[in-house]
């Protein structure tokens, strides 16, 4: 969905950073809202401090979803709208665009949330996602050092993604 | 693009890094039986059996969900279902079925052909108060309880002691919603 209707010109893509990345940044949250893990490649400018910074990200994504499932024409089922929500029940939002950015979710049934902010021109990242869903699973928990919900300290896991993001377009 | 069917049991089992069969029954075995002898207590045993379960299952749920492509089951029938056919096959090798759904549709009964873990056992008379196989009914309610389902899980019959076939009762205790997490006035 594209929240401003305005202007259909978009800067171009960011020019690529030195390490060639495609992506801008990427967060991770589990159901608790603890962010497992933040990443930025390319982020110019930085308006809060980082627990604010995520506290709102997990914020919007909560309340977006919430409000999308709320406004599913095609769903019978209509609770008020704040109601907590049962994983299984709604239909899911997967990416937003502005004319700047374009913000790609995806959750898991366990609650594990990949957010990846990426130029505005990329195409469907939920394949891409899901990849990185996979990276999560292979490095990170099977990693008998790593302590579910804590943040993600594995250093396999980080040499993959940034690999991975260099080839996402 | 098109959503991606999800993948049959059969399918991931055959393409994931599967280990020796007689390794890992063999390692289980040593467990127990290191449990057995640091613990004495056969409840001990058991509890600490469904506690490693437990730590594995809240892991497994996400290599389950990562490899099989399963969105979200929308009621408690469809997880059993996907556990049984889906689950078993995929970790362990093994097809399971379902029996028993009482009426409600909130506790069924996971009925087990054969049982990897206990090849070459035989519990010997001090330990007959032993579920051998707990670690699977951990495994199981971290799996669930990681999906918001919060259930109980109990050995119903156990070949070990004599029954016929391996049979785990899965009874869906709560399902909890998630709730947003920090407080408004923080």
């Amino acid at each position: 969905m594209q929240f401003f209707g305005g202007s259909d010109v978009s800067p171009s893509p960011p020019a690529t950073t030195a390490a060639g990345h495609n992506a801008n940044m990427m967060y991770m949250f589990n159901r608790n809202g603890v962010c497992l893990f933040y990443r930025e490649w390319n982020r110019p400018l930085h308006t809060l401090n980082p627990q604010q910074d995520h506290k709102l990200m997990f914020g919007l994504l909560f309340s977006l979803k919430s409000l999308t499932a709320k406004m599913d024409p095609t769903s019978g089922d209509k609770g008020n709208l704040g109601m907590p929500q049962l994983p299984g029940q709604g239909c899911s939002f997967h990416c937003f665009r502005t004319n700047t950015y374009k913000l790609s979710f995806m959750e898991s049934p366990s609650g594990i949330k990949i957010i990846l902010v990426t130029h505005p021109k990329t195409g469907d990242l939920r394949e891409a996602t899901k990849y990185i869903y996979n990276l999560y699973v292979e490095y990170v928990v099977k990693n008998p050092m790593y302590a579910p919900g804590t943040p993600i300290r594995c250093d396999l896991f980080t040499t993959n993604l940034d690999q991975y993001v260099r080839s996402i377009s | 693009m098109p959503a991606v069917p999800p993948r049959s049991g059969d399918a991931i089992f055959a393409s994931i890094e599967r280990v020796n069969a007689e390794l890992f029954t063999l390692t289980y075995g040593a467990i127990v039986r290191q449990l057995l002898t640091d613990l004495e207590e056969v409840d001990e045993v058991n509890k600490q059996l469904d506690q490693m379960g437990y730590n594995i299952g809240i892991r497994l749920i996400d290599e389950f969900l990562a490899k099989a492509n399963i969105s979200r089951c929308v009621d408690f029938k469809e997880t059993a279902d996907v556990i049984a056919k889906v689950g078993f096959k995929m970790f362990l090798g093994i097809s399971a079925s379902l029996t028993n759904w009482d009426a409600d549709g909130t506790t069924c009964s996971i009925v087990l052909e054969d049982n990897p873990l206990v090849d070459f056992v035989e519990l010997p008379d001090t330990c007959q108060g032993l579920h051998y196989c707990n670690v699977l009914s951990g495994v199981i309610r971290g799996a669930l309880e990681m999906v918001s389902m919060k259930t109980e899980v109990t050995w119903v019959r156990d070949m070990l002691r004599g029954d016929d076939a391996y049979e785990l009762q899965v009874k869906l205790l709560k399902q909890v919603p998630e709730e947003y997490p920090y407080k408004d006035d923080e």
